[in-house]
């Protein structure tokens, strides 16, 4: 529990200051860097694990840089399935989710709360604890459900870099019926996942109920480019700096095997064959064992493409009514809002076999149709859309909406005119989660997909369950189109940007 | 007392604040007036330490503030829409400042109270911000604002968004408040009635500039551009009607229209123009204006007018109601007092 | 542009991605031909020219269903009984054969083609499944460390609780990864039920490192392979030193890696294929299952799934024969051994070396 506690504050002393640079700061790269953000959350655990102990672990580019700079003996840094592993790895993957879900609720947050807090004797640390922190409670609550169930589900990279011990319940149901075949073990194991998710869940909806206020801003977030001191220069290039090194720099390194020769060494250890190579790139496009699965790169690419866009677009149209119908605070959706946090709280593989269970049969027999990969996606995605749009979307100041119906706006009208503008990166935010997480999901799409259609991670594992250099490069290769690809998407998802909330 | 010496500020291109020099006395409470966009707001923000100018300095009682961050400048400041906390209830807000002074709780409570009791709130302590009036929630900014004791304080557009009945009784209240805790004040607004009648001496601001200092009285007697004189609503303003200078008696607007002013015009204005101030006029036979009456309104025991003197002039004058009210469309004469005219500068170019 | 005009430019050109990349083509197949399915696990593998053979010679279409891994496969066989996915079911290996067998899932057929093969590979007495191929799961080791070190190579799995091979292994955990249960399967042959234990807190207390699964064990642990880990010596499998010389950036000539091939220090996987129970295509069934333990077909496995064929008339591809070393006496567990105490074996273990 400190575990989660600690790693929770870490993440938080680095995604809340990137949150704020990113929310407030306009500067050169600020979009590539955003995009940059969530590539952690495509990238297979093994290759990121594989990345992470290139750059860190005993034989990584660091250490080695190390001993040689230092004419050391061992590697000075020993991290391997030390607590310190599982919170970089949380970092890693955690400060893309506090990134975007408190970042996007903090411009809507009106910047005279702070001043009037320092204008009444509070140093910028107190006005930080005594308002700004209380004020986007609703969002880091909310980012911090989704960070934590997710680890307490699901989270391939905290097991790998972790190592078994850190196993959680989600693997315990799934030896239950992957090995021992005991469904009602697993099943029952399920049911209490389900009913910790559902207890987190309200407690959560409790906590918002009391957290959230509309947030008095009738305004739309704007951000002002600030004559920066040179104190505020140098913070900002800490930030910076900081997000670069827990978020690029694994991943450069990935980038960098994929163009690096691997042989490993046969006689001495030194005489490790180097140099610079394409040969992994150009070898994806070669079918040298003739299989009858084989893909070239870019059809895996377009499969997963029209997986993510059809996971997008149908957890939007979903998410959308959904959320809507959450923000009117009944009975019903007080209820409802648990429930329809559920698909986190089950693991793709049991959300997987779930499906196949049911889509194997009559009536609804579409075993074959490649249209239930993305159907899988949009269940995981859709509490990720939820828990983007329900924060902004809950503080939209109800007056606004009876001043638009009292000018005589429609419905229709109001949304498109009050609504969409103030959730509208919201919304951004919520598609960009559905279509990475359509792009990375592995665990139940290995389930769903027919051997012709290959997702990216999926024939990145494929690479990977075979030894050799050639596969090992294949895969790093294969990952770096990966991260490319889905950095450029989320950099054009981001780049829409409804007029009305444009940033000078 | 606070000395503002110099200041100036520009945003990217555009130009906030040019070289604005004014001081505030002890006790004193001063208004800035002028139109939105002036640069009111980013003048407080500045004399509060949370906008950092790009020239000149700030200083209170002669030290200089240039390095004293906001919250140890012990300055009050409260915002347009008030910037109530939203999570916190109405002692929340009010007891906010003083926790920060780390007084302890009793001490709070006691100040909270009697802050709350000063500005008719002491019943509402516990509400929830949000669920307050806008009247309400005005009175708990100020509340907060003044709780912590300000060296100076800050009021921007305080009673902007309220409706006016509540605005003249709220600003009724805020003068008896403000005289009775004898306070510094800076107050910004837009609106001229509320200046006047709040303030020892008003600012008057216009696209970054200071145009003019001074008392409510002088100002208005006194304005020094068309700019100013336009903002208070004095708008007799004669810009090429003028048809011939009469050296001893003013000068002719039209053959019957004598408007008697000093000549020549001041030597240091550039594109003097004259004002003539719609008071102390009178309905009279032996006027030297004449003209076409072109609307009149009662207002008891005086009348406004309004007279098309000619095609292309059209001046507003108040005069005592006479016995026999004249009709629109009839012509008529108004004898002007020789010092109902005076020079100013036209500064609209 | 206003918001409206952009979000339908994006939208159309999300159409037509989406109608460009529509790959619902199993519903295109010409309707003369029919269609038999084969439900595999993940690793299935074979190449064109094998399969279309198959295809052209009995005018059929073979649809491949992956079902995730060998026991992911077997239980959702288990689980559609009554309404069957395929037709017939490849991946049954020996420590999921009794569960298989038990639920009573599969139909019984003896191919012709399957007259002598060894006896080890026919664990069933009725002839439900055949086997098809198999591999041994074994010690690998990284040759330049043991070289640079002049340590010898283990030659047991009692040496490996020696000292000089303290914090040498990486292994995987037998609850996840199927490898790490061979792997725990060898040495419970082994050392038996009472002792095996034992063994593993020896182990244990050598500085064994435990991962979740193969890749990560061989990649990111394992010094011999191009993640360049920490640890020499890794359980993997015995055709991994011929995929290292297949899949070199450049052409090699040695394996960078070895196996250990010692008696009862490997753990034999067999493979096997049978007809789902309730299939309609009986005699395609039986025609796929000839023809997976023909020579064609076996003569493919190598290079596709890096197995070795079960049928003794297939030729071996030369990388295999120069670099594999397959096992002279592996370690054996029974099929029913395996079922009966599989969850026992594995929370034991857990409990020893988790915790």
């Amino acid at each position: 529990m400190w575990q989660a506690t600690l790693s929770t504050i870490l993440t938080l002393a680095i995604g809340l200051p990137g949150a704020y640079l990113l929310a407030h700061y306009n500067f050169w790269g600020k979009s590539i860097l955003r995009a940059i953000t969530a590539i952690p959350f495509v990238l297979p655990t093994v290759v990121v694990a594989a990345s992470f102990t290139s750059t860190l672990g005993p034989n990584g580019w660091i250490n080695r840089t190390l001993i040689t700079w230092l004419d050391l003996e061992t590697a000075p840094i020993i991290l391997n399935h030390t607590l310190w592993a599982i919170l970089i790895a949380h970092v890693f993957y955690n400060t893309t989710i506090i990134l975007r879900l408190v970042g996007d609720y903090w411009t809507l947050m009106d910047p005279k709360m702070i001043k009037a807090a320092r204008c009444l004797g509070a140093t910028q640390f107190r006005a930080f604890l005594g308002i700004t922190l209380p004020l986007l409670t609703p969002a880091i609550v909310s980012a911090a459900l989704l960070v934590f169930i997710f680890n307490f589900t699901s989270f391939g990279v905290i097991l790998i870099l972790g190592g078994p011990i850190f196993s959680t319940l989600e693997v315990a149901i799934y030896r239950q019926t992957i090995n021992f075949f005991d469904l009602e073990m697993a099943a029952l194991l399920s049911v209490i996942q389900l009913i910790c998710t559902l207890g987190l869940t309200i407690l959560y909806a409790r906590l918002s109920r009391k957290t959230h206020r509309p947030l008095q801003t009738n305004r739309l977030p704007s951000i002002r480019r600030q004559q920066l001191n040179w104190k505020k220069r140098i913070s900002i290039v800490i930030v910076i700096t900081i997000l670069i090194i827990v978020l690029v720099v694994p991943l450069i390194t990935l980038a960098f095997s994929s163009v690096y020769k691997f042989e490993p060494d046969r006689g001495e250890r030194e005489n490790i064959s180097t140099g610079f190579t394409l040969n992994y790139y150009h070898e994806l496009f070669v079918n040298r064992r003739n299989s009858i699965f084989f893909v070239t790169p870019i059809e895996t690419i377009l499969f997963s493409f029209r997986n993510a866009v059809i996971t997008t677009l149908s957890a939007l149209a979903i998410g959308l009514p959904a959320t809507w119908m959450l923000t009117r605070k009944t009975r019903l959706t007080q209820l409802l809002e648990p429930i329809l946090m559920l698909p986190l709280g089950t693991s793709a593989v049991t959300l997987g076999l779930g499906l196949l269970l049911v889509f194997s049969r009559t009536p609804f027999n579409m075993r074959t149709s490649s249209l239930l990969v993305p159907l899988a996606h949009t269940l995981v995605a859709f509490p990720f859309v939820i828990r983007s749009l329900l924060p902004s979307w809950t503080i939209i100041n109800p007056q606004l909406r009876k001043a638009a119906a009292m000018l005589g706006a429609n419905p229709i009208q109001i949304w498109r005119e009050i609504d969409l503008p103030i959730i509208g990166r919201a919304i951004l935010v919520a598609g960009a989660f559905a279509f990475t997480i359509s792009i990375g999901e592995f665990g139940a799409t290995i389930l769903l997909s027919r051997p012709e259609f290959t997702t990216v991670p999926m024939a990145i594992y494929r690479y990977l369950s075979l030894p050799g250099a050639l596969n090992y490069g294949q895969a790093m290769a294969l990952s770096t189109i990966l991260m490319i690809f889905c950095g450029t998407s989320i950099f054009c998802i981001e780049a829409i940007r409804p007029n009305a909330i444009s940033e000078f | 007392m606070l000395e503002i010496i110099d200041i100036s500020k520009s945003y990217e291109s555009m130009e906030a604040l040019n070289q604005i020099s004014f001081s505030v006395a002890k006790g004193e409470i001063i208004s800035i007036l002028g139109p939105s966009g002036c640069g009111k707001s980013t003048l407080l923000s500045i004399v509060a330490g949370l906008t950092i100018p790009d020239t000149g300095m700030i200083r209170w009682n002669g030290i200089s503030l240039t390095s004293v961050p906001p919250h140890l400048r012990n300055f009050g400041l409260m915002f347009q829409d008030n910037a109530l906390f939203p999570h916190r209830n109405v002692y929340g807000n009010v007891a906010f400042g003083l926790k920060q002074l780390r007084l302890d709780p009793a001490a709070i409570d006691k100040q909270v109270s009697a802050i709350l009791n000063m500005v008719g709130m002491k019943d509402l302590a516990n509400r929830d911000v949000l669920s307050l009036s806008g009247g309400e929630q005005q009175r708990v900014a100020l509340a907060r604002t003044i709780a912590p004791k300000p060296r100076l304080l800050m009021l921007d557009e305080p009673l902007g968004s309220l409706d006016r009945n509540l605005r003249e009784q709220l600003l009724h209240e805020l003068r008896q408040i403000l005289t009775k805790l004898e306070q510094t004040v800076i107050y910004v607004t837009h609106d001229q009635d509320e200046a006047f009648a709040i303030a020892d001496r008003v600012a008057i601001m216009n696209a970054g500039q200071l145009i003019q200092i001074g008392r409510p009285r002088d100002i208005y007697e006194h304005p020094v551009s068309t700019f100013v004189a336009r903002f208070l609503g004095l708008t007799n303003i004669l810009e090429k009607s003028i048809v011939s200078v009469d050296k001893s008696n003013g000068v002719r607007i039209s053959e019957k229209s004598l408007i008697p002013v000093s000549q020549p015009p001041p030597k240091h204005m550039k594109n003097p123009r004259i004002l003539v101030r719609p008071r102390g006029a009178q309905l009279s036979e032996h006027g030297t204006l004449s003209g076409i009456l072109a609307g009149i309104s009662f207002r008891g025991a005086l009348v406004d007018l309004k007279i098309i003197v000619s095609n292309e002039l059209q001046l507003k004058f108040e005069v005592p109601t006479p016995s026999l009210i004249p009709k629109v469309g009839t012509k008529i004469k108004l004898e002007l007092p020789s010092d109902a005219s005076i020079w100013i500068e036209d500064d609209s170019l | 542009m206003n918001i409206a005009s952009k979000t339908i430019i994006i939208l159309a050109s999300f159409t037509s991605i989406l109608s460009l990349t529509s790959c619902d083509n199993a519903t295109s197949e010409p309707q003369d031909s029919l269609t038999l399915t084969i439900m595999t696990h993940d690793s299935f593998a074979v190449s064109e020219e094998v399969i279309s053979s198959f295809q052209e010679q009995h005018n059929v279409k073979v649809n491949i269903l992956n079902s995730g891994d060998a026991s992911t496969t077997v239980n959702l066989a288990i689980l559609n009984k009554s309404e069957p996915l395929a037709d017939v079911i490849y991946g049954i290996d020996n420590t999921l054969l009794t569960r298989a067998l038990d639920n009573d899932i599969l139909e019984k057929y003896e191919s012709p083609n399957a007259y002598d093969l060894e006896k080890e590979f026919l664990l069933d007495t009725q002839q439900r499944v055949t086997p098809i191929n198999y591999g041994d799961v074994c010690l690998n080791y990284d040759k330049s460390y043991f070289n640079a070190n002049d340590i010898e190579i283990p030659d047991s799995l009692q040496s490996l609780t020696n000292p000089d091979y303290a914090n040498l292994l990486v292994v995987q955990n037998p609850a996840a990864s199927s490898p790490g249960l061979a792997f725990l399967l060898a040495t419970i042959g082994h050392f038996g039920q009472e002792q095996y234990l034992d063994y593993w807190l020896d182990l244990k207390n050598n500085g064994v490192k435990i991962v979740e699964n193969w890749e990560t064990a061989y990649y990111t642990e394992f010094s011999g392979s191009s993640g360049k880990g920490n640890y020499p010596l890794v359980v993997s499998y015995a055709s991994s030193p011929p995929a290292e010389v297949i899949f070199a950036t450049e052409p090699i000539e040695e394996a960078p890696t070895g196996s250990i091939v010692a008696d009862e220090t490997c753990f034999r996987q067999i493979e096997f294929v049978g007809i789902l129970n309730g299939t309609s295509n009986r005699m395609l069934s039986e025609a796929w299952i000839d023809f997976m333990i023909s020579k064609p077909f076996q003569e493919d496995i190598p290079m596709q799934m890096f197995m070795f064929p079960v049928n003794t008339e297939a030729e071996l591809p030369l990388e295999f024969i120069e670099h594999a070393q397959l096992a002279n006496n592996p370690s054996i567990v029974s099929p029913e051994d395996i079922d009966t105490h599989r969850e026992n074996w594995i929370k034991s273990w857990s409990a020893l070396m988790l915790n």
